[in-house]
């Protein structure tokens, strides 16, 4: 019982990570990524191009990081940009698109098998914390990493500049030109920062387990999943969801190794109908 | 009225602004010198607040429609606009929810241009800002979030400040205690732009009014020389 | 200005040339009604394909650009209407092409309920929303074993026909279909309802306060839009025997509407039927090249939503004004003198 719940926290760890970034891009522009899961698969394989060109695994997977920034930086500066406003279509559109781009790239240059990034053993060891429990040392690390995320994230948004800008490019994008903000400038600083996320959730899930070019779509669910239970506005919030999801997940796959992502689903279909706001909505 | 050139800050020249294909101004001619303080009234949709977001950046028009100190700045950002000096509190307020007091004034400072201006000296004008300055914006009461707008526009440091509807929703005592801090605002040469509903009291706190009616200039001239009767026609068209 | 002129205006739709374009209609449609008897099957084959994309995109399109209801999950009701149609047929007996209606009405009818979930969630996350409904639609039917779990199954209720019968009847099926879901449509969207949608679509908040039952419409809408994509789902597994339930409730149906529907512009009758064809073409020239073409896809769907904001045809359309299903009401002024 208490092994499922870690096991269920372990996993959560991750789907943080996986949320963390489209909590972020929705949070402060209304954006709907679909690509989102696409992008995170992306830079696993990112990652491992890196590794195939001569870098180390471990410096590949930190590299690929800075790149991802800048690469959501151009897409949000130059494409998703375009899609902003009232209509919530274009950037479900475009971002659509931009599934189907990556996915397809992907299957032609790397081929529809599952890969793995190179872990050193790592993905194997695991810590024992008495006598019948253990648990994985990457995933420990994940949820670690999970944490910090969550906290910095909050962090930025409470204490910085920059998170000031977020909050008041969301709050209200005209009042905020009107301060002297650029908001095409502070969407571009956040997607950056949001592929960053995604880049090390990719990473850190090429790490775990394998990656394949059609992946994509499922990790979007799950981070759907994860930020709409745990409340909108609030990154504590998605990493309740999180939590929540991976539990959900991993007493399914206990019950029946098929049911594990269908409870998962069912679960938020669940909440959505008795807690739509979420678990922890920020209230205004 | 006419300027040297060197004094005129703001001018309008033939100034049409549209909301999709509705005409809402159809040709402004406006100067606003430095230091001067220009009321705008005008019943409600004569487009007072049209022109001011005209000004600010927040309607696009031509560019030629729109000179500051001299050069054509028409349809150009907000946050461009903001750099170069105009300010506007925007009619209705909008702070930032998300915002606390302070962060909603500190949002002004995102222009980045220095000036007397700072949260020092703003605390010491609205001395009740102060007291609330962590709590959230939405929390203060009509008059208290007034003067978070005004402070938040004040921190940009500009050489004309556009008010929109101060005294909107807010009762006398309040719109006075507001008012009273004016002169203080304007004390180190800022031109100031006041749209108002109350016509007494725009007239009694500004050098030169403008009147609008249905998008046009209807009435100008010097607000102690202006009768009733005169503003009386001009406000409604008669 | 003579003030005895009274003014008075006429609310006109159409143009001279769309009552010829009706006739023009009516001749296609009793044309290609004759194909059965004188063309290959593969070409009635591909009509039927073709009949189950259009029929899908154009409730899509209905739903999104007339309903404001951008929905990533629509296959749900795709798959709901053709494992109706398949347990209907291989369980009782019914007559498939019986079954593809029963179908569409079952989907109609599940929507109800799905809304009230579905519902709870607005804009970007409504669509996405709605995919998990349709994973969990798909994993739900890959655990029934009764209709082949994941490996699906396939049709057996059409067994006894011989070939050429079966596939002009499919054919005729899919005519039908075509032509009702245009016409239902089309009347809809010329009526007063259609209007309301559009005044919903654009502002819910002042439609609400005119007094029409936003709620009730977007229901209405989801209900109808499923009903037709479980009617697509039916007809194409009729048309295909086999059937799967990630063929069934594939996301790629709903990729392959925004697709069209984008081309061809949103919320314009006529945006699904030139997003067909074009789709068509396109994978006709196109398709060997697997991923190549879907990548051009996907491109070509990025740069017609930002540069082409209404879709080819709405480009079309603003440039030279064309319209084949016009609905759009023009105020036209006549003038009469009194005396």
């Amino acid at each position: 019982m208490i092994e499922l719940l870690l096991q269920g926290v372990l996993l959560g760890g991750l789907y943080t990570l996986f949320a963390l970034g489209l909590s972020l891009m929705f949070g402060v522009m209304r954006l709907t990524n679909t690509a989102h899961g696409d992008f995170i698969i992306l830079g696993a394989f990112g990652a491992l191009s890196l590794n195939g060109w001569g870098l180390s695994p471990w410096l590949a997977d930190l590299v690929v990081l800075p790149m991802a920034a800048l690469l959501g930086y151009a897409v949000q500066r130059y494409v998703l940009n375009q899609t902003l406003g009232k209509d919530p279509v274009p950037s479900l559109v475009v971002t659509f698109g931009l599934s189907i781009v990556i996915q397809n790239a992907l299957l032609e240059i790397f081929s529809a098998d599952p890969r793995s990034i190179e872990s050193s053993g790592l993905n194997t060891q695991s810590l024992a914390l008495s006598d019948s429990l253990s648990i994985g040392v990457l995933p420990t690390l994940i949820l670690l990493i999970a944490l910090v995320a969550t906290v910095g994230l909050q962090w930025l948004f409470a204490n910085t500049r920059l998170g000031r800008a977020f909050r008041a490019v969301s709050d209200d994008p005209e009042i905020a030109e009107l301060m002297g903000l650029r908001s095409k400038n502070v969407y571009a600083l956040a997607t950056a920062i949001a592929f960053a996320l995604i880049a090390m959730a990719g990473v850190l899930q090429g790490l775990r387990t394998t990656v394949a070019p059609s992946d994509g779509p499922m990790l979007l669910l799950f981070a759907f999943e994860a930020v709409i239970m745990g409340g909108m506005g609030s990154f504590w919030g998605t990493l309740a969801g999180s939590m929540l999801l991976g539990i959900t997940q991993q007493v399914g796959f206990r019950l029946d190794p098929g049911w594990g992502v269908w409870a998962g689903h069912l679960m938020f279909l669940f909440l959505l109908l008795v807690k739509p706001q979420g678990l922890f909505p920020k209230t205004r | 009225m006419s300027f040297n050139s060197q004094d005129v800050l703001l001018q309008t020249r033939d100034l049409q602004a549209f909301y999709g294909d509705a005409q809402a101004l159809f040709g402004i001619d406006l100067e606003i010198g430095q230091g001067e303080a220009v009321a705008i009234i005008g019943a409600n949709g004569a487009g007072k607040s049209t022109l001011l977001k005209a000004l600010s950046g927040l309607v696009r028009v031509p560019s030629v429609q729109v000179h500051w100190k001299g050069r054509a700045v028409g349809g150009r950002a907000p946050s461009e606009i903001v750099r170069m000096g105009l300010a506007l509190v925007p009619e209705g307020r909008r702070l930032f929810p998300s915002l606390s007091v302070q962060e909603n004034l500190l949002m002004g400072r995102e222009s980045d241009r220095s000036g007397p201006w700072n949260l020092e000296r703003l605390f010491k004008l609205f001395p009740i800002l102060w007291e609330k300055r962590h709590q959230p914006s939405t929390s203060l009461s009509g008059g208290q979030q007034q003067m978070v707008a005004i402070g938040r526009a004040l921190m940009s440091n500009p050489e004309l400040l556009l008010c929109d509807e101060l005294s909107l929703g807010l009762a006398p005592i309040v719109v006075r205690e507001i008012y009273n801090a004016l002169p203080e605002i304007t004390s180190e040469g800022m031109a100031v732009v006041l749209v108002e509903q109350d016509v007494s009291l725009a007239q009694r706190m500004t050098k030169r009014l403008y009147c609008l009616q249905e998008g046009r200039i209807s009435l100008q001239g010097i607000s102690s020389d202006l009768t009733r009767a005169q503003i009386r026609q001009a406000y409604f068209g008669l | 200005m003579n003030p005895l002129i009274e003014k008075q205006f006429v609310v006109e739709r159409g143009h001279a040339y769309t009552r010829l374009l009706l006739v023009a209609a009516v001749v296609a449609v009793i044309a290609a009604a004759s194909v059965p008897f004188w063309a290959e099957s593969s070409w009635m084959h591909e009509f039927v394909e073709i009949a189950c994309y259009f029929i899908f995109a154009l409730m899509w399109n209905v739903l999104a650009g007339y309903g404001g209801m951008v929905s990533i999950g629509q296959q749900a009701f795709f798959g709901l209407g053709a494992y109706t149609m398949l347990a209907l047929g291989n369980f009782w007996g019914v007559n498939p092409f019986v079954a593809i209606a029963i179908g569409g009405i079952v989907a109609g009818l599940v929507a109800i309920p799905v809304s009230r979930i579905a519902f709870r969630l607005q804009g970007g996350y409504f669509a996405i929303g709605t995919w998990v409904i349709s994973e969990v639609f798909r994993l739900s039917f890959a655990n029934l074993s009764a209709v082949g779990g994941g490996a699906g199954t396939t049709l057996t209720a059409l067994r006894g026909i011989d070939k050429a019968t079966r596939e002009s009847w499919t054919y005729w099926v899919a005519l039908l279909c075509v032509v009702a879901s245009i016409s239902l449509v089309y009347l809809f969207l010329r009526s007063k309802r259609g209007l309301a949608l559009l005044a919903i679509r654009d502002n819910p908040v002042a439609a609400e306060s005119q007094g029409i039952a936003v709620g009730s419409m977007k229901l209405a809408m989801y209900a109808v839009a499923a009903c037709g994509a479980g009617l697509a789902g039916a007809l194409y597994f009729v048309g295909n025997l086999r059937i799967s339930p990630d063929a069934a409730f594939s996301v790629n149906w709903t990729a392959f509407a925004i697709f069209m529907v984008v081309i061809g512009g949103m919320g314009r009758i006529e945006g699904p039927l030139v997003g067909t064809l074009v789709f068509w073409l396109l994978s006709k020239f196109f398709s060997d090249f697997g991923s190549w073409y879907l990548m051009g896809l996907g491109l070509l769907a990025i740069v017609t939503t930002i540069y082409f904001k209404h879709g080819l045809w709405g480009y079309v359309q603003q440039r030279w004004g064309w319209s084949l299903f016009p609905t759009q009401r023009r105020l036209v002024l006549t003038t009469r003198p009194l005396a």
